[in-house]
């Protein structure tokens, strides 16, 4: 029993990432309806910024906070410069291009700071959380942070005009912009939020994981299947969706002999597909209607 | 509004719809080409007809995409999986069995049929970006698959496994090389002629039918299901065949050369070719087998940004991939026949 409290607590905490990973995902779904391939190397990116602040000596949080601006600055000019003469390109052209930010962030990133695994400091130590074995305090964090991060979100969709105007530009484009919302530049915010959200993720787990140029290519798989076991219509959903993808990995790992760390993403990955032939929409996503 | 800017205006649709005439080159221009593909290998290194093998190969392979997506509008970035099981097929019954290897092709493409229709049933449910998913879970699986303890007896586990080159037959004087290369080009252009036909066949127009409206599909009495799945199975089987060719060529199958990149540069092969455009399936190639190198050639460090920036300028210029340039050629020649 106390195995599998302690698989579904550190399923927990790595699906506090997972469910980071998908709240970026789903952050630029909404906004352009297109699933970001290079989200993980963005986050990638924006995390050794950050490190390189730290080695200049600069302190956890003010590196913390510089990253979030810097990576919240650089989704906005990504979106302007390279996805916005896009727009108007065929779906799969655009999938293009993701792939192509893909190869050009890893490989800049591979030449600045090379392939070389680095260690980086959390914030919260790696103690025992309150004097449990189970679960370490920077678990605890991260779990903390993302329940925030969810909370912050909520509210600023729900109760502030500019969200309320990015969910009308995300939802019904034309009427928004009937109303006079520049849904252009509810697209670039979007961005934005997303990269600064994903440089969180990235920030988190590179305690974790180690920070090197390839550090987010398997979380980036968890939050896709994350965001999309949860629905790809839902926030809440996604996060929901992380927590769910980090307990069953762990679980499937410990408990199905044969598994071991091999074969857990095809695991993970065949399970949400059985949710998803089942519940095509996601488990929280928004059934939509189509017109003939 | 002219044919290209009718093409650029219509890109909200999820697969853009090609007409079915605009699917393929004119017989004139396909006899050119077909000419150049035949006398090129006679003037060149063996190493040279090595890599005109490799792109006729994955030539296939993302014809074979194209008719599932730009032909059905389904999505996939499984391919790697299928092009996997049609190589292990192969290299399996040669070594294991001592099957001749022209013999293993319809094999592998029966077994891949079998193998894309399967999975094509769960599929049928999923679409867009969910079916992307469904199909990456499988690219992302194969190689792992692959290398599980029980098959390994079979498959060489992590080893893999070697392919003998065959020589050429009834003592034609011809390098093992050059031989492959006609062999392939042979296969090519019959699955070539195959993919036309079928998409200009009843079938075919069932998987237009259902790439531009799936709805008004069905009601027209389109059996929704069963193309779908038979699309997801014929492109399997291209793609089956084409990592048989693979695999003979490269002389050599293992686990992790049939991974997710596999599947991603197929399907930018189709993007850069085209999507929907038969012969675009060729410069896509071309595309993937020749820009890394060259993107190598310019910096060694940087290559994958330097391949990254190539790719973005390719679909800033030509967001249709080769198939808006073949239609601004056509364009342009019909101008000048004018004046």
């Amino acid at each position: 029993m106390e195995l599998f409290t302690n698989q579904v607590l550190a399923g927990i905490a790595t699906g506090a990432i997972y469910a980071c990973m998908a709240l970026a995902v789903v952050m630029i779904y909404q906004a352009i309806d297109h699933l970001n391939f290079a989200q993980g190397e963005m986050a990638m990116f924006s995390t050794f910024i950050s490190w390189q602040l730290m080695q200049w000596g600069v302190s956890y949080w003010a590196a913390f906070l510089i990253t979030l601006a810097f990576s919240f600055v650089a989704g906005i000019a990504i979106e302007r410069i390279l996805f916005k003469p896009l727009a108007k390109a065929p779906v799969l052209t655009n999938v293009a291009g993701f792939i192509a930010l893909y190869a050009i962030i890893n490989s800049s990133a591979g030449l600045l700071w090379d392939f070389t695994i680095k260690q980086y400091p959390t914030p919260f130590g790696s103690a025992p959380f309150l004097g449990s074995q189970l679960i370490s305090t920077h678990q605890a964090g991260m779990i903390g942070v993302t329940v925030l991060l969810l909370l912050g979100l909520y509210f600023f969709f729900q109760y502030t005009r500019i969200g309320l105007a990015m969910r009308a530009a995300a939802s019904v484009p034309e009427s928004a912009r009937l109303v006079g919302i520049n849904t252009s530049w509810m697209i670039a915010l979007g961005w934005g939020m997303a990269t600064a959200i994903g440089s969180i993720a990235g920030m988190l787990i590179a305690p974790v994981v180690f920070l090197e140029p390839n550090m987010m290519g398997g979380v980036l798989i968890y939050g896709f299947a994350a965001a999309v076991l949860g629905g790809l219509t839902s926030p809440f959903g996604a996060v929901v969706g992380g927590f769910l993808v980090g307990i069953f990995e762990n679980l499937a790992g410990t408990y199905i002999p044969g598994v071991g760390n091999e074969l857990k993403l095809p695991i993970a990955l065949a399970l949400i597909i059985s949710v998803l032939v089942v519940k095509p929409a996601g488990l929280f996503g928004r059934h939509i209607v189509k017109r003939v | 509004m002219s044919a290209a800017e009718e093409v650029v205006a219509e890109g909200h649709q999820a697969v853009e719809a090609v007409p079915k005439r605009a699917m393929t080159l004119g017989t004139g221009t396909s006899l050119v080409v077909l000419a150049a593909l035949i006398i090129a290998p006679v003037f060149v290194k063996n190493f040279i007809i090595f890599q005109m093998t490799m792109l006729l190969i994955y030539g296939l392979a993302v014809l074979a995409l194209n008719i599932l997506t730009g032909g059905s509008g389904q999505f996939s970035l499984g391919q790697s999986a299928f092009y996997a099981v049609g190589a292990y097929t192969t290299a399996v019954l040669m070594e294991h069995f001592n099957v001749n290897y022209a013999l293993t092709l319809p094999v592998a493409g029966v077994v891949c049929f079998g193998f894309g229709f399967l999975f094509g049933q769960p599929a049928l449910r999923l679409s867009g970006v969910y079916l992307a998913l469904a199909t990456f879970a499988l690219a992302t699986a194969m190689p792992q698959l692959l290398k599980l303890n029980f098959l390994e007896h079979w498959t060489g586990g992590v080893q893999g496994l070697v392919v003998t080159k065959p020589d050429a037959p009834f003592g034609l004087p011809m390098s093992q090389d050059m031989w492959l290369y006609y062999f392939t080009l042979v296969v090519t252009i019959a699955i070539y002629i195959f993919a036309v036909n079928l998409l200009r066949s009843r079938s075919g127009r069932a998987f237009m039918a259902i790439r531009d409206n799936e709805i008004a599909a069905s009601a027209m009495g389109v059996d929704v299901a069963l193309y779908k799945t038979l699309a997801f199975g014929v492109s399997a089987a291209i793609t089956g065949i084409a990592g048989s060719l693979g695999a003979i060529a490269v002389q050599f199958v293992a686990p992790d050369s049939y991974t997710i990149t596999l599947a991603i540069s197929l399907f930018l092969g189709m993007v850069v070719g085209g999507v929907g455009w038969l012969p675009g399936s060729i410069v896509g190639a071309a595309f993937i087998i020749f820009v890394p190198n060259i993107a190598e050639g310019i910096s060694k460090g940087l290559s994958g940004a330097v391949f990254g920036v190539l790719l973005f300028l390719v679909i800033y210029l030509v967001p249709h991939g080769a198939r808006q340039v073949a239609i601004l050629g056509q364009q342009l020649a019909g101008k000048l026949r004018k004046t």
